[in-house]
């Protein structure tokens, strides 16, 4: 019962503060944070009750699955839900003073539409990880589109409505993918609960062509290479937090529906070859990626595609996790990554702010004097960094150990030669921005002012994903709650 | 928590507590960020002494946690983790007041010294480390908290410097990375053990250990700067002296050489690894390594960088006394691990004083700077001949072992690899040494800087002489109960079985 009312919570503490923070604009901070206590609590409750009694379902007003709405929280729930709300709540605590740092005629305007446009952002995620069918994973999946490109036209630059322009049709379009996909699955099977549906569905042509439909839809918003196309220039021209909030949280959103679909409700299709597909897609990604970013003139493409490269170690999770021996292994691995990069992710992004702030650009060969004066930051970006390379101990490293020892385990050796690879990569662009740090300046520029806060939240994200690293056997535990069945020697 | 536990703990968290407090330190505040780095450092000695003697009663000290489901993070010490904890943690305590010395009134100090302490923590921390994923992990945090030091300065040089020890070493540790977790999934959760943990392997896989052996090799040998993976040690010369006496006689390429011999010993046990044929192509490899870093030190006329190359092939000594089967050569390696640190520490020493307070940098430049530094150059002297293997110091006795565990493994021409490497370790030794004492200074000194009563600075002078002062202990005591070679005839003996 109490877990019910936490599940509720969940959703409607965020959404509530994003009507309050709309009628009342000088007080949108506060909402941001004082919902980030509620959702915490709620999240406490919940997670007892998962880890007690296993995965906890609530019936929307009492009706049950096929009439009603069911939301339903298991391990992996718990787990997004936590890191959404740590991610949250450090960009709420920044951007407060993110907003206030910025002087233009528009400045006033953003700040008033950033937080209500957060919070109901944030009232989809948690929406969208406590669905438990398709189509009301498309109603999340919509609005949380909706908010995520509001939020980057939010910068109001030529360039960021250019890229918001991109990012809504990519959206939009997806969106429709999805949706056809789903009246096709419903057609056959008549339900949409993914329980129901993994209990249920048969291979057939009619269900293949519902999930391409759908997983390309996904893919195209979770920035799956080939379809990646459109977040580098959303996640670098939007406000930092903003980015922040996308790299981090939005693009695992379409991911997290990915696994549902593939692992839970239709895993009997999860063939061989469409494993190896998506680790062949990721691997590209990785690539692809992470050598763009070698390349980028400015710190927030270089972050931005750095995205690209990192999302792409999350599909390798498919063709390991799908091989049915040891899958949990790499299913865990690639969890803990993601919670390890969204981390990491965010410090970087929140320093990229900073540094855009203090130096007035972010020109990576001009950084020169500006991280003397800006140490903390500095090592906020050194430190994710660190998770991001995959050097231990941090949480990108014990990801991405486990994913490798799945590759070993189950010989598929190809994976190694891309991680491991993908990993120097990393290192390289990461030292590109990092070098500056200890380049001798004679006589360093005077930055403009940054408010310690915001220094601080990064680094306070850098150094978790960097500990995550330590305390990796307790996600673990938590994901084997209600983990899906193909994972082999999981079970409830 | 009992209290073997937290002796180890103490031993890793007096200096990373002390680099993180020190990061946070104003800039300005000397005083404060010395007492702190002593404090810190003189902790640490306290701690390992503790250890030593536990250790020495047979005491079993350990401690592990579960940081993955089947992956363990362990810390333990026996004998081999002792021999290397004590020497970084002594070696540390001077390099730290030599440091304080050395960079007075230079920017940017409390990064350095928090970066320092950081490396300090790895490198006790490989020592400490109970199986590979642990040794893994403070394996590559050595890797970060070093560049730093390295590019300290900033010029382009160094950071050109940085920027190739950071591939060698990143590329190193990712092949370590692979080792280590191929291994994992061969053996599961194993322990270091002396005499190895994969005899069960022997028969079933000879061809995988073969190939992990390899893959070991080369992502350790980067750190013990083995030819062909030693193109980053005279590159990484550009850092300040203090950091350079770190790097080669404490923390990067000794502990490349502790992970050889952990490697060799504790994972591979030597009998097996012996029986896969895979000691044979490692001897070769610190055999050519030897040689071709001291004829490469021949042609240096930058006193750091002869000193760079110099280390190259010393440090092949401890691989060498490790791929060589039989208690002999493995006491000479392993009591070369403190030796060739002891000796190669002064000589840095003797370097940095020689730059700081006089400009010198090249061989070239040194006539009669034994007029001028004589205590200095004394030291320096005392660890040249040290190197060079005259009797009674410390690296007579490293010899003395390897020739005779050479001998009697039946590989005469390791015997001729160590002649030859003594002959030319005299001819790029000597040489200083003859223009340091015999030849008549010049009028003025390249870049002179005057410190008051003594030669140089005092805490610039006291490091130097305390460690030559060991390295002639290390000769003549060896054979009393208190000397490196007591402790590494301890490890032989446990490591051989009786």
């Amino acid at each position: 019962m109490t877990s019910s009312w936490a599940i509720a919570l969940l959703i409607l503490a965020p959404l509530a503060a994003a009507a309050l923070a709309f009628a009342f604009p000088k007080r949108g901070c506060r909402m941001a944070l004082a919902s980030a206590v509620i959702v915490t609590a709620a999240l406490v409750v919940l997670a007892r009750g998962v880890l007690a009694g296993g995965a906890q379902l609530h019936r929307v007003g009492g009706w049950g699955a096929p009439l009603g709405i069911d939301l339903r929280a298991d391990g992996l729930a718990v787990l997004m839900l936590g890191i959404t709300v740590l991610i949250a709540s450090a960009v709420a605590l920044y951007s407060r003073h993110f907003f206030s740092l910025e002087h233009d005629g528009e400045a006033p305007h953003r700040a008033r539409y950033f937080w209500p446009l957060f919070l109901f952002l944030w009232a989809a995620l948690n929406a969208l990880f406590l669905s438990a069918d398709i189509f009301n994973l498309y109603v999340t999946l919509e609005l949380l589109g909706f908010a995520a490109v509001t939020l980057v036209a939010l910068a109001g630059r030529r360039e960021a409505l250019n890229a918001a322009m991109r990012y809504l049709f990519v959206s939009l379009s997806a969106s429709l993918f999805y949706l056809l996909g789903v009246a096709l699955v419903y057609g056959q099977c008549a339900t949409v609960d993914l329980t129901a549906l993994g209990a249920k569905a048969q291979p057939g042509p009619a269900l293949w062509v519902a999930l391409t439909l759908m997983t390309g839809g996904l893919a195209a918003k979770a920035a799956l290479f080939p379809l990646h196309f459109w977040l580098p220039p959303a996640h670098a021209n939007a406000p930092a937090p903003v980015s922040a909030l996308l790299s981090a949280l939005v693009v695992k959103g379409s991911f997290y529906i990915l696994l549902r679909l593939w692992f839970e409700a239709f895993p009997a299709l999860l063939t061989p070859a469409v494993a190896q597909a998506f680790g062949a897609l990721g691997a590209a990604a990785i690539l692809w990626g992470s050598i763009n970013a070698l390349f980028q003139p400015r710190l927030k493409l270089l972050v931005a595609y750095s995205t690209v490269a990192q999302l792409g170690y999350l599909f390798l999770l498919f063709p390991l996790a799908g091989a049915r021996d040891d899958g949990f292994l790499a299913w865990s691995g690639g969890l803990i990554f993601l919670g390890a990069h969204a981390c990491a992710k965010t410090a970087m992004f929140l320093t990229a702010g900073n540094i855009l702030h203090a130096a007035g650009h972010d020109r990576i060969r001009d950084l020169d004097g500006i991280t003397h004066v800006l140490p903390i930051s500095a090592f906020a970006f050194g430190l994710a960094g660190l998770s991001l390379v995959g050097l231990p101990p941090s949480g990108g490293f014990a990801g991405k150990w486990l994913l490798l020892s799945a590759c070993l385990a189950q010989g598929q050796w190809w994976w190694v030669i891309v991680m491991l690879f993908g990993s120097l990569l990393a290192a390289a662009y990461v030292m590109r921005v990092l070098n500056h740090a200890f380049t001798h300046v004679p006589d360093p520029a005077t930055p403009n002012p940054i408010p310690p806060v915001m220094e601080w939240t990064a680094l306070v994200l850098a150094v978790l994903a960097v500990g995550l690293g330590l305390v990796a056997a307790w996600p673990v535990e938590v994901l084997r709650l209600g983990a899906p069945a193909i994972l082999g020697g999981a079970g409830p | 928590m009992n209290i073997h536990e937290l002796v180890l703990l103490g031993i890793l968290f007096s200096s990373f507590l002390t680099g993180v407090v020190i990061f946070f330190l104003n800039e300005e505040s000397h005083r404060l960020r010395t007492w702190l780095n002593l404090l810190g450092a003189g902790l640490k000695l306290i701690l390992v002494a503790a250890l030593l003697w536990g250790v020495r009663q047979g005491q079993d000290y350990s401690l592990t946690f579960d940081f993955l489901p089947g992956v363990r993070f362990a810390l333990g010490a026996d004998a081999n983790s002792v021999l290397f904890v004590a020497l970084s943690s002594f070696l540390w305590f001077w390099t730290t007041l030599y440091a304080v010395g050395y960079l007075e009134d230079s920017p940017h100090r409390s990064r350095f010294f928090g970066f320092f302490s950081l490396c300090v923590t790895a490198t006790t921390g490989i020592a400490l480390s109970a199986n590979l994923v642990t040794f893994l992990v403070f394996y590559e945090l050595l890797t970060v908290s070093t560049y730093p030091l390295v590019v300290h300065r900033g010029t382009p040089e160094a950071m050109r410097g940085g920027k190739i020890y950071l591939g060698y070493t990143l590329a190193g540790g990712t092949l370590l990375l692979l080792a280590v977790a191929w291994l994992h999934q061969l053996t599961g959760p194993v322990m270091f053990k002396e005499r190895g943990v994969i005899q069960g392997l022997m028969a079933s896989h000879r061809g995988e250990l073969q190939i992990l052996f390899l893959l070991f090799m080369l992502g350790i040998g980067v750190k013990a700067a083995i030819v062909p993976l030693h193109g980053w040690l005279p590159k990484a010369m550009i850092a300040p002296a203090p950091v350079s006496s770190l790097l080669h006689a404490v923390a990067v390429v000794k502990a490349g050489a502790f992970g050889i011999v952990r490697i060799v010993y504790d994972v591979y046990g030597v009998e097996n690894a012996a029986r896969l044929g895979v000691l044979q192509p490692l001897a070769i490899a610190a055999g050519v390594t030897i040689i071709y870093g001291s004829v490469r030190a021949l042609f240096q006329d930058e006193l750091k960088k002869r000193l760079a190359f110099s280390t190259v092939s010393q440090v092949s000594y401890i691989v060498l006394g490790t791929a060589i089967l039989g208690p002999a050569a493995t006491i000479g390696g392993l009591v070369h691990l403190v030796h060739q640190g002891l000796m190669k520490i002064t000589l840095f020493f003797g370097a940095g004083n020689y730059a700081e307070t006089l400009g010198i940098h090249r061989v070239s430049e040194m006539n009669g700077v034994g007029r001028r530094m004589p205590l200095t150059t004394a030291a320096f002297t005392v660890a040249a001949l040290g190197m060079i293997g005259v009797p009674p110091l410390a690296g007579y006795i490293s010899k003395w072992y390897l020739k005779k565990g050479a001998i009697a493994a039946g590989d005469e021409w390791v015997a001729l690899v160590l002649a030859t490497s003594s002959l030319l370790n005299a001819a790029y030794f000597l040489p200083i040494l003859y223009r340091a004492w015999f030849l008549a200074p010049p009028s003025v000194w390249p870049h002179e800087h005057r410190f008051g009563r003594w030669e140089t600075h005092w805490m610039l002078l006291a490091a130097p002489l305390v460690t030559a002062v060991l390295v002639i202990w290390a000769g003549v005591f060896a054979e009393s109960s208190f000397s490196p070679l007591a402790w590494a005839r301890l490890i032989t003996s446990r490591e051989y079985g009786p």
